[in-house]
């Protein structure tokens, strides 16, 4: 079924659609930024087609690839003839397609969820702020090029010098809640607690495995012999 | 309740004690409490609060939907660098004396999140009291935590601490029929 709506835009849009492809009977189709909205708005329109329920609209961020930097999708269906599509275009740093705000307006926020997260504006948009995170938040946290750990807060952290604070856990209270610091673990440590973190949050260094099983053994040896 | 002494005998009999020590008694057992829900923990925390569980035990039954007339913050959940401020703010607002427990992995170290959108614990914004490990935590660690804020507010006690786990016996009495040794 969904082959029959590639037939129909493709006898539409003869070479403007540019690539197709089928992955277990999910039909994809690619554009060109420029005939974006176009398209969208056929298959909206189309009475063959009759794509009226906008599933999601989304972004992958491919840095490497220097023709343009980013894919973005959009997943459509009809909830007429239950067909489904998905149609995707290249997007450079930088570049904005239009928007499908005006077509379906559940595109709004997703399109507003782009842009927080991958950076991508879409012209001619109502509302085109930050959805997710704060207006004070700089950059866009799911490409690929943000620091995976790099936070920014809106309240500073408390300075933790001054207060008689614990460690906050170690593995006998359950479960070694430690940040694992990779590092040193693959260099054949057996340190689990990142050293940065550790020194902020006033951490102990957590008990490696074997360490944790001997003290529970003797913790269960201790209590047992104080209940007998 | 501290020291208590125990003046006369027969018919009339008064107690004395000192009065930080019944304050702090009274404190104790009226903690209003003013429920931060933000993630799956708050699954848990209603159970706790449940009557099978029976918060009202402990005098911790009554919920406050205004930081203002709260005794207990209860962070249960994720909080995010977004909501930071609202619970600075939150706990700001609240009157002393005040404490507030870290519910769970999330609301006490930031649990597995160690991205940009996560506090790394609610302890870089607010200061915790008692810290409540589980992801999430069993009510009987929600209760063993109450007791613990309890005994910590009768000894005037503002040391942060950890709820320790609950040691289980090899045996458990009646699983085998015959007993724990």
């Amino acid at each position: 079924m969904t082959q029959a709506v590639v037939d129909r835009l493709k006898a539409q849009f003869e070479e403007r659609v540019r690539e197709t492809s089928d992955a277990f009977g999910d039909h994809e189709l690619v554009v060109a930024v420029k005939d974006w909205v176009e398209v969208a708005q056929f298959m909206k329109d189309d009475g063959d087609l009759q794509m009226d329920h906008f599933i999601d609209l989304t972004a992958i961020d491919y840095p490497e690839r220097e023709s343009a930097r980013f894919d973005v999708v959009l997943m459509l269906r009809s909830s007429v003839t239950g067909a489904r599509i998905r149609m995707r275009t290249y997007v450079q740093d930088g570049e904005e397609p239009g928007t499908l705000s005006e077509i379906w307006s559940g595109a709004n926020w997703a399109e507003r969820e782009i842009w927080d997260m991958f950076g991508i504006k879409f012209d001619g948009h109502p509302d085109m702020r930050r959805i997710l995170l704060y207006e004070e938040f700089v950059g866009h946290p799911l490409r690929k090029d943000y620091p995976i750990d790099k936070a920014q807060p809106l309240v500073p952290y408390r300075e933790v010098d001054d207060t008689q604070k614990l460690p906050p856990f170690g593995i006998e209270e359950g479960q070694p809640f430690a940040r694992i610091d990779w590092e040193s673990r693959l260099a054949g440590g057996d340190n689990q607690v990142s050293p940065a973190i550790g020194v902020q949050q006033g951490q102990r260094r957590a008990l490696s495995d074997s360490e944790a099983a001997q003290q529970i053994q003797a913790r269960i040896a201790e209590r047992m012999a104080k209940d007998e | 309740m501290g020291e208590l002494k125990v003046i006369g005998g027969g018919g009339e009999v008064a107690v004395t004690t000192r009065l930080s020590d019944l304050l702090q008694w009274a404190r104790k057992w009226s903690l209003f409490q003013y429920p931060f829900v933000t993630a799956c923990c708050g699954m848990e925390f209603m159970a706790t609060a449940a009557p099978r569980y029976d918060i009202a035990r402990f005098g911790a039954e009554a919920p406050r939907f205004s930081p203002r007339q709260s005794d207990v913050l209860w962070i249960v959940g994720t909080i995010s660098q977004r909501q930071g401020p609202v619970v600075r703010r939150i706990w700001e607002q609240m009157a002393d004396p005040k404490w507030v427990i870290a519910f769970g992995t999330c609301a006490s170290c930031g649990g597995f999140y160690d991205n940009y959108a996560t506090i790394p614990g609610v302890d870089k914004v607010i200061p915790v009291d008692v810290y409540i490990p589980g992801c999430p935590p069993r009510p009987e660690a929600v209760l063993d935590a109450l007791m613990l804020l309890q005994d910590k507010i009768q000894a005037n006690d503002r040391k942060p601490i950890i709820v320790p786990p609950r040691l289980v016996p090899e045996r458990a009495p009646g699983r085998t029929g015959e007993g724990h040794s």
